[in-house]
């Protein structure tokens, strides 16, 4: 049995956030769960998935956050408890639902979790989306531990009902994947199915319906403000005329820092995971009792703004900081040095920071930044495109994904990339704008998730590119997730459908499509050279599955390759492909016969034909 | 209970993540409070993978830099890379086995002398245990063991407030059983070459 679904309460158990979160919601009785992955949230629903399998709740991998949230709004207003979880960026992607949803509300608990990145550990913003609470009217709780997050989900289903709203889990990156003890509590029995009860005049959302939605929905955010302002997710601790406000991992730091300063006795924190609508007669109160305050939050002055605006108006004339150029930056994360240093220079106690050992004797150690993987087929794919387009002068938008580190040397195949599917889209602007060749990559999850429709308008308004599908049969990056393409029977699941990537294309009317093994070398370049000349939309489906996913499969077996004695040193294998598994020693290439799984690409690059297959 | 900090950091595929469960279950065996974190994501493709573990009362999750009690590297040139989350007062063990980067075969960049990195980190440190974990894990009968035989030298350097029994219960508790008596045997090599350098 998965280790999660354990009806053992009071079990202690060291777990993921994402693992607590996960059993939070299986402890909330959650029935039904839909999502798209994105890290630092894929753990949550890879758990629900395997769990998915082996109880009553639903699971589902949506093509994206927009189908994600709609599935989920349907499930909730059937009276299931639902739960709808994503990376930060994705809830952009479901910002459409979710702002009209807010109006026509939930029956069942829905609760909509964001995993916000704070420094980009993998994204590609740091956005805050604590303001998609304040602008959609949405209950927020932030919680600021691996514990807490999961007492917090099963508080927010409940308040989820209570409001007939749905709540927004906001956690970061540090919640996610910390790991801390947690206990197990009861598993609420699930409510497998729910009944829809027709009633127009609140789900159908024609003008006439949502100005009276509008208004129920501001008297709701009333109520829950009501709640907010004696929620123990609001709690104040210490006591002394310095105010801390802080919030999510922000809070720890700052106790942590109040104690090593010997502030105990002085300082007073108040804490907010239960952040929007805040407590605003509880914040105006501990105001009224400080001499001055420091608001403590990673990312947008969200809390400080808010504070100063309660202070102002009750009158309250204290000063109150937070973001600033000698307090705290809205860049990337905080950590606990830093948060000591500021509340020490803010509230002026006597604070040396330990010295920094010099690094001036310390030579150069070489960069270690992450790659595509031995025997990885978008490594082919990238050598052989720009093989194809030697003589062009080309342009690479470029995709989500793992095949996004093709904009690294040597492969440069990567130029623009602001979202997913951007790829698709940005190539038609590019196509137009420009009289440069574009050649533009997509892997086959992203395209699902959001590449079709600009493929479509490509068609439609008879664009001019290359679009390569990298089809790997599975979402790489974000730990090996199907999509709508991938073979479930692979997974010993069946139940499912499967989407051919080949007939969409054609049905869409994208009049050349190609399809390359791009472990074939020279045909797959000759192949993409007629596709280069084609004029108006040309897609290439370029077909191996994922090879860290076929290994863990034991669909590959590793069959490693050697550099020979006919080796004369070109090193065209190294600088053109750059494979991890090269390595020199005493200035001669060799193969790392441990990790090389055998694509024999570099073979058929090598001008002298000394790369062979290792005999074992 | 004062707080201890412990760094480690390892290139993705060593095994660092299962051998911070193992520190995170022998926490829960000994009754020390701990938290940790870990990077995940694009940064496991190839990268650098670093945890973080605190012991103790602290809240936080998270360490600072300079602020390490002890660091745990698991390739040599991550170790001096991590020197800045080092103190005078750090403890540093490390592995002592190379595994140079791509960068290096490409052209970009020279790997460290080894030597160069040990005096480094013994001038600087508060104390150095270098052992080539390499050698002990294959001795032991698998290159996969090179985490556990560097839990061995960290558990030898009494830093953690937890004993060495304590951290084999976790090791039985979790890692695949099929690979305990291998796993057993590597973290002896490493606790005993541990003594020995400290020696």
């Amino acid at each position: 049995m998965h280790k999660l679904l354990n009806d053992s309460p009071g079990e202690k158990i060291m777990l993921l956030g994402n693992e607590a979160i996960a059993r939070g919601a299986i402890e909330a009785g959650v029935a039904f769960a839909t999502t798209y992955p994105g890290t630092p949230s894929s753990e949550i629903s890879l758990n629900l998935f395997q769990m998915s399998r082996e109880s009553d709740l639903y699971f589902e991998y949506s093509t994206n956050e927009k189908v994600a949230l709609e599935v989920a709004a349907a499930a909730a207003n059937s009276g299931l408890r639902t739960f709808c979880m994503m990376k930060h960026v994705g809830l952009n992607v479901a910002a459409d639902p979710l702002m009209t949803l807010a109006y026509v509300g939930v029956t069942g608990g829905l609760v909509i979790l964001t995993a916000d990145d704070p420094a980009m550990f993998s994204s590609q913003n740091e956005q805050d989306n604590r303001y998609y609470a304040k602008f959609g009217n949405l209950p927020m709780l932030e919680p600021s531990s691996v514990p807490e997050a999961k007492e917090m989900i099963k508080y927010a289903f409940e308040l989820s009902e209570e409001l007939n709203q749905p709540v927004l889990l906001r956690t970061t990156t540090r919640i996610n994947h910390s790991n801390a003890f947690v206990t197990f509590g009861d598993i609420k029995s699930i409510e497998t199915k729910g009944r829809f009860v027709r009633e127009p005049s609140r789900y159908v959302t024609v003008p006439a319906v949502s100005r009276q939605l509008h208004a129920k929905l501001l008297e709701k955010m009333d109520k829950a403000r009501a709640i907010s302002e004696t929620s123990p997710f609001n709690p104040v601790s210490g006591s002394g005329d310095f105010g801390i406000i802080a919030n999510g991992v922000s809070f720890h730091y700052a106790q942590d820092a109040v104690k090593d300063l010997g502030m105990e006795d002085t300082t007073k924190i108040l804490r907010l995971g239960f952040s929007n609508p805040m407590p605003e007669k509880q914040i105006k109160d501990f105001l009224m009792d400080c001499k001055k305050v420091l608001v403590i939050e990673e990312g947008e002055p969200f809390m400080e703004e808010a504070v100063k605006a309660f202070a102002q108006e009750a009158g309250i004339m204290i000063p109150v900081k937070g973001k600033s150029e000698t307090l705290f930056s809205r860049l990337y994360e905080y950590d606990p040095a830093m948060v000591r240093e500021k509340i020490a220079a803010y509230f002026e106690i006597d604070y040396t920071p330990k010295e920094k050992l010099s690094a001036d004797d310390v030579p150069q150690i070489p960069m270690r930044p992450p790659n595509l993987c031995s025997g990885c087929s978008h490594r082919a794919t990238f050598y052989e495109v720009k093989k194809a387009a030697k003589d062009m002068d080309i342009i690479c938008p470029t995709d989500i994904g793992c095949y996004t580190l093709g904009f690294l040397p040597p492969l440069n195949t990567g130029d623009f990339v602001i979202c997913m599917g951007s790829s698709v889209s940005s190539s038609c602007g590019f196509g137009k704008a420009t009289d440069q060749k574009v050649v533009s990559f997509i892997g086959d999850s992203t395209f699902f998730h959001s590449g079709i429709t600009g493929l479509v308008n490509a068609v439609f308004n008879n664009h001019n590119f290359t679009l390569v599908i990298l089809e790997n049969g599975i979402t790489a990056m974000t730990g090996h997730q199907p999509h709508p393409g991938a073979d479930m029977e692979r997974f010993g699941l069946d139940g499912y459908g499967r989407v051919n990537i080949e007939k969409l294309v054609r049905a869409i009317g994208v009049e050349h499509v190609s399809i390359i093994k791009p472990f074939k070398v020279k045909k797959s370049i000759e192949i993409i050279k007629e596709a280069l000349e084609y004029k108006g939309v040309s897609v290439i489906l370029s077909q191996e599955p994922c090879a860290l996913y076929a290994r863990s499969m034991k669909m590959l077996k590793p069959r490693a390759f050697k550099v020979s004695d006919r080796c004369v040193d070109h090193r065209e294998c190294i600088n053109s492909i750059a494979c991890p598994s090269f390595y020199l020693e005493d200035g001669k290439v060799k193969i790392d016969a441990d990790t090389c799984v055998g694509c024999a690409v570099c073979a058929q690059i090598c001008p002298e034909n000394a790369i062979t297959p290792l005999k074992k | 209970m004062e707080t201890t900090r412990l760094i480690m950091v390892a290139v993705g595929g060593q095994g660092n993540l299962l051998a911070s469960k193992v520190l995170g279950e022998a926490a829960l065996i000994s009754q020390v409070p701990v938290r940790m974190s870990e990077i995940h994501g694009m940064a496991q493709r190839g990268g650098v993978v670093e945890s973080a573990i605190v012991f103790g009362d602290a809240t936080s999750s998270i360490i600072s830099d300079g602020e390490a009690d002890i660091l745990l590297g698991f390739e040599p040139a991550e170790t001096l890379r991590a020197l800045n989350r080092c103190s005078k007062d750090t403890k540093v063990i490390t592995n002592t086995a190379t595994l140079p980067p791509f960068t290096v075969s490409i052209g970009k960049g020279v790997y460290p002398d080894v030597e160069k990195i040990k005096e480094l980190l013994k001038n600087k440190c508060a104390s150095l245990v270098a052992i080539d974990a390499m050698k002990l894990a294959r001795q032991a009968g698998s290159p996969m063991s090179v985490n556990i035989v560097l839990l061995g030298a960290l558990v030898q350097s009494k830093s953690l407030s937890f004993t060495k029994e304590d951290v084999v219960e976790a090791i039985k508790r979790r890692t695949k059983s099929a690979f305990l008596e291998m796993n057993l045997k590597a973290f002896d090599l490493g606790f005993k070459a541990a003594q020995t350098c400290n020696a």
